[in-house]
């Protein structure tokens, strides 16, 4: 019963989490006589997503209140604008030691250790995470020690202690990272994909490095904590409270707070990568990872609706093209797909990636290619369209089928100052679209001669080898890790 | 890296003769109380089980159907067949994923009759004929392609997707086969007619180029990954006579060749009622519901529920190691022979675990990551890789750079000794106890997750109430019991370890992706 890091598992249906975004529809002939389509479908029974209560206090900090009483826990969270794209070039990998040493260190009340006895005799948590645009601390624990939980967590957001050997702690663990980054063939490849088209040293894609973590310092962390704790923070609560009584402490713990300081806008250059094939040697693997990989989208683009059908046409799932000619028809890969990317705030990547043996990398690489290429040169049939609305459609209801999805939806439509219905407005215009918008999404958005196809896999074994691709010289990739001149102790990987 | 472990852990214990002094506290439990009340169970003529959890928060149900075979099933030199058998439960029925099933049968009986005499060629020990071979090659892809002109590919998880399937998926283990999606409420009866279609009427529609997928899978998750090579050699060496030391997906010879007259065997003996579970959680009533969904089931065959494996894996008597010499980075496992699920010491093992790995607070954290710093992620684990026959108890070590397997593997037993000669504190063993209490909880807010620990426990003890009768058996566990079955288990000549050590690449490699 227990699912362990390490137990096999064969998942069949499964692609990468990456790749799983969408559903898709199929090309088959509409048959009148199907036996499942004689089976009732009644209509859903009624249902109207529970809403939190969202507070906005003077000093613009927003509290979102959501109640849930089937269970006896109460959970929270702070969100802090401010990740590791605002981190300096040179001190790249700060948020990932500052999320580590904050938790790890405790508060000035009481350290991280004394706080680790304490929560797990109650089965509680209290953790500190850093993403890309963000960092956050975030509790757990049952309704009768949810006052003491608050309470020291609330101390680790205003008091945080940040100590020398929790610091150094985290850029052991840091460094395990990096030396181990080159082991596993997914994570070079998407790494790498994404460097090709943000840039090597684009605030998106740098990656810590043995010589930057060195240079962090304890006071690198405060500051990084003074500097980001005056943003717009987004608290939130979810569980079995009383609102008014709640509402009432968070007023009490945030609304004496100066007004936020919003973060200031970010510009940065976004453009397509360079094309042509690029590639990786890496000679203790059977498979390649082939990654096509160009610029994609941020989400407030109105043509997004008519692009998340077309991906789901293209590589969402079972019955994508991608899905249906790679693996179904081929039986070249066990993972395949993909699709056009936007994200909340930036432009996010265009991405087809399959995974075959080395011999088929050219075929599995030409097969996906041909279906790209195809999204402008084969039409879409009403049938598809069809298709791809009814698995898009159907399946919406998954966004919102638990309080706490409504919440974290909420939160994240805030956090990027998206309007609350946001959804509401993306699934009627989802409902609206039509074969001429996938055509004319397909031919403004999908141009393969701009696009870069990345190779990792074991070049010897590769036959016939890159060139047969006919796309131009093959640009090989160094992906050797960059030793301190003082050598630690274990030794530099290809 | 340190996120709590998965809410199910704390399982359970005991067999299910020793359950009945039990039950008294656990009864009263205000959980177990709801649960009687929003949960039925019915077994079908045929043997099915079917169980339900009415829970109408949202429109929207979530099943699971749990089969009682894996991969430790797999007959001899066929490993990987239940796994195969999995991708091909969503290829479609007789009524599902065809134009014309009558015709496509006999195309591909055709594709069955091509590949064994490919086989045969391709296998002889003497006196292979290379241009045979071809021939027959030709005539087997022939075949293959007249069988496709019959198929409409995918047509089964179309259906289920463009009826709002979601989270659609599977998973083979070494004990059992899951499958399982989450879908809005009115679809229960379209969903019902597909599931049960496929447990009754499966076809080996495109065996073959599935096999090449599933071929795909094993690379990917086996040979190309470090970890995945080195855990594949770490059971094929802790084991000597019972499967749960082969390959799960399937040693390439002869995952390669299963046929499809072998899935189909599987199936038939396997895939019978009374060897399947499913459970079905949401918003769903069970008063309204119960008839129809037994319409769909009780027409999956019925039949004798199969045998389980008899082999029993010896007493191991000496100390076995692997290593791993390349140019990756170090890793260190090794494992103990415990006793499966129904030892009375099941919550002794839970404890151990928990208290050795769970979280910045436990022993091995503690010891190797945070004092000493030589790991960045040290834990113990168990059962594994299975649990229901006698299994190991595992503990991994994640070296700091500039560690060593050999590093690992003293600090790692000094905390093993530690549990051997001195009892475990009041506070860990209650904390232990508050955690598992707090975790079952925690899971029960998830439909998905919920299922499939329904039909686990369901399936393991013939009563779902387990799921939360484990819990007076966690609260049993004492000091006493965790330095006896630490002394019992954790012996030299028990152990079996792997590490990988690195070792720098020969020469450098051409970098040029095959170009010539």
């Amino acid at each position: 019963m227990n699912r362990f890091l390490l137990t096999r598992v064969s998942r069949s249906a499964c692609l990468c989490a990456a790749l799983a975004a969408l559903l898709l529809p199929t090309v088959s002939p509409a048959q009148q006589a199907n036996p499942w389509d004689k089976i009732p479908i009644p209509p859903l029974h009624a249902f109207k997503p529970h809403q939190p209560i969202r507070i906005e206090l003077k000093n613009g900090i927003l509290l979102f209140l959501q109640e849930d009483h089937e269970l006896p826990f109460i959970s929270g969270s702070v969100v802090i604008p401010g990740g590791s794209r605002d981190e300096a070039e040179n001190k790249a990998g700060l948020v990932d030691l500052y999320s580590m040493a904050w938790r790890t260190s405790g508060s000035q009340q009481m350290d991280g250790d004394a706080m680790d006895d304490l929560l797990a005799q109650k089965a509680a948590n209290i953790e500190t995470a850093g993403d890309v645009d963000s960092t956050a601390v975030s509790w757990d624990s049952l309704k009768a020690n949810a006052d003491q939980v608050y309470g020291l967590a609330m101390d680790l957001l205003f008091h945080p202690k940040f100590s020398a050997a929790k610091l150094q702690l985290a850029k052991q663990q840091e460094a395990t990272g990096i030396v181990r980054r080159n082991d596993d063939e997914g994570g070079i490849a998407s790494r790498e994909a994404a460097k090709l088209v943000y840039g090597a040293n684009s605030p998106y894609t740098r990656q810590p490095e043995l010589a930057t973590i060195a240079g962090i310092s304890v006071a690198d962390l405060k500051q990084w904590h003074d500097r980001t704790l005056h943003g717009r923070l987004i608290v939130s609560i979810s569980g079995d409270f009383d609102p008014a009584a709640m509402e009432a402490k968070l007023r009490a713990t945030f609304g004496g707070l100066p007004a936020v300081t919003p973060m200031p806008a970010r510009h940065d250059d976004f453009h397509d990568p360079t094309p042509g094939v690029y590639f990786i040697n890496k000679t203790d693997v059977n498979q390649s990872n082939v990654q096509i990989i160009g610029l994609g989208t941020e989400r407030n683009n109105p043509d997004v609706p008519a692009l998340s059908v077309m991906n789901d046409i293209l590589g969402g799932g079972f019955g994508s093209r991608l899905f249906q000619t790679v693996r179904t028809k081929l039986g070249l890969a066990y993972a395949v797909g993909g699709g056009y990317g936007f994200s909340y705030d930036h432009p996010a990547t265009f991405r087809v990636v399959a995974m075959t043996k080395s011999v088929s990398t050219v075929d599995a690489t030409k097969a996906a290619l041909g279906e790209i290429s195809g999204l402008t040169t084969r039409p879409f049939t009403e049938v598809e369209l069809k298709r791809a609305k009814d698995d898009i459609l159907n399946s919406f209801l998954f966004r919102y089928d638990t309080r706490d999805k409504v919440l974290a939806e909420r939160v994240r439509l805030e956090f990027y100052g998206y309007p609350a219905d946001y959804l509401e407005t993306y699934k009627a215009a989802v409902e609206k679209v039509t074969v001429a918008d996938l055509e004319r999404v397909a031919k403004k958005y999908i141009h393969p001669d701009k696009l870069a196809i990345l190779v990792v896999g074991n070049g010897p074994e590769i036959q016939p080898g890159l060139d047969a691709l006919q796309m131009g010289p093959i640009h090989p990739i160094d992906i050797t890790i960059p030793m301190p001149k003082r050598p630690a102790p274990t030794e530099k990987k290809q | 890296m340190l996120k709590p472990l998965s809410p199910w852990i704390a399982k359970a214990v005991v067999a299910l003769v020793a359950l009945g002094g039990a039950a008294l506290c656990s009864a009263q439990d205000p959980y177990l109380q709801r649960f009687e009340k929003e949960i039925t169970v019915k077994v079908l003529p045929n043997g099915l089980t079917l169980l339900i959890c009415d829970r109408p928060d949202a429109p929207v149900f979530s099943y699971t159907t749990f089969v009682d075979a894996g991969d430790v099933d797999d007959p001899s030199g066929e490993s990987g067949l239940a796994h195969m058998f999995e991708h091909l439960a969503f290829k479609g029925t007789t009524q599902i994923g065809t134009k014309d099933w009558s015709a496509e049968k006999v195309a591909l009986a055709k594709v069955e009759a091509a590949n064994n005499a490919y086989e045969a060629e391709y296998l002889k020990p003497v006196g292979r004929d290379p241009k045979k071979l071809v021939e027959l090659k030709k005539a087997f892809d022939a075949a293959q392609a007249e069988a496709e002109k019959y198929v409409i590919p995918n047509q089964f998880t179309e259906v289920a997707e463009r009826n709002g399937a979601s989270g659609l998926n599977a998973q083979t283990g070494l004990d059992s086969t899951q499958y399982y999606w989450s879908m809005p409420e009115n679809r229960l009866q379209l969903w019902a007619w597909l599931e049960s279609g496929r447990l009754e009427h499966t076809v080996p529609r495109e065996f073959y180029k599935e096999r090449s997928v599933v071929m795909e899978e094993r690379r990917m998750r086996i040979d190309s990954n470090p970890i995945g090579r080195l855990v594949e050699q770490f059971l094929a060496t802790a084991y000597v006579a019972h499967d749960y030391g082969r390959s799960g997906v399937g040693w390439p010879s002869e995952v390669s060749q299963i046929t499809a007259t072998e899935a189909m065997a599987f199936h038939k003996k396997y895939y019978v009622a009374s060897n399947i579970v499913v459970t079905i959680v949401g918003d769903v009533d069970a008063k309204k519901d119960l008839p129809m969904l037994e319409n769909y089931f009780s027409k999956v065959p019925g039949g004798p529920k199969p045998e389980d494996m008899t082999t029993v894996e010896p007493k191991q008597f000496a100390e076995k190691s692997v290593i791993i010499r390349e140019a990756t980075q170090p890793f260190y496992i090794e494992g103990y022979h415990r006793p499966s699920y129904r030892s009375p010491d099941d919550a002794v093992y839970d404890a151990i675990q928990d208290i050795m790995s769970n979280g910045r607070v436990s022993r091995l954290y503690r010891s190797l990551v945070e004092r000493q710093q030589i790991a960045a992620e040290a834990q113990g684990f168990s059962p594994f890789p299975g649990e229901k026959y006698p299994s190991l108890f595992a503990f991994y070590a994640v070296p700091l750079p500039g560690h060593t397997p050999e590093e690992m593997r003293a600090a790692i037993h000094k905390e093993i000794d530690k549990l051997k000669t001195t009892d475990v504190t009041d506070d860990e063993l209650a904390m232990f106890k508050t955690r598992a209490r707090a975790d079952l909880l925690r899971g029960l807010a998830d439909n998905q997750g919920l299922a499939n620990a329904l039909a686990e426990y369901q399936t393991r003890y013939g009563d779902w109430r387990q799921l939360f009768l484990q819990l007076d058996r966690i609260d049993k566990v004492s000091k006493a019991d965790i330095r006896r079955v630490a002394n019992e288990i954790f012996i030299p000549s028990n152990r079996t370890t792997a590490e990988i050590d690195f070792q720098a690449p020969a020469a450098a490699a051409k970098n040029d992706g095959g170009a010539q």
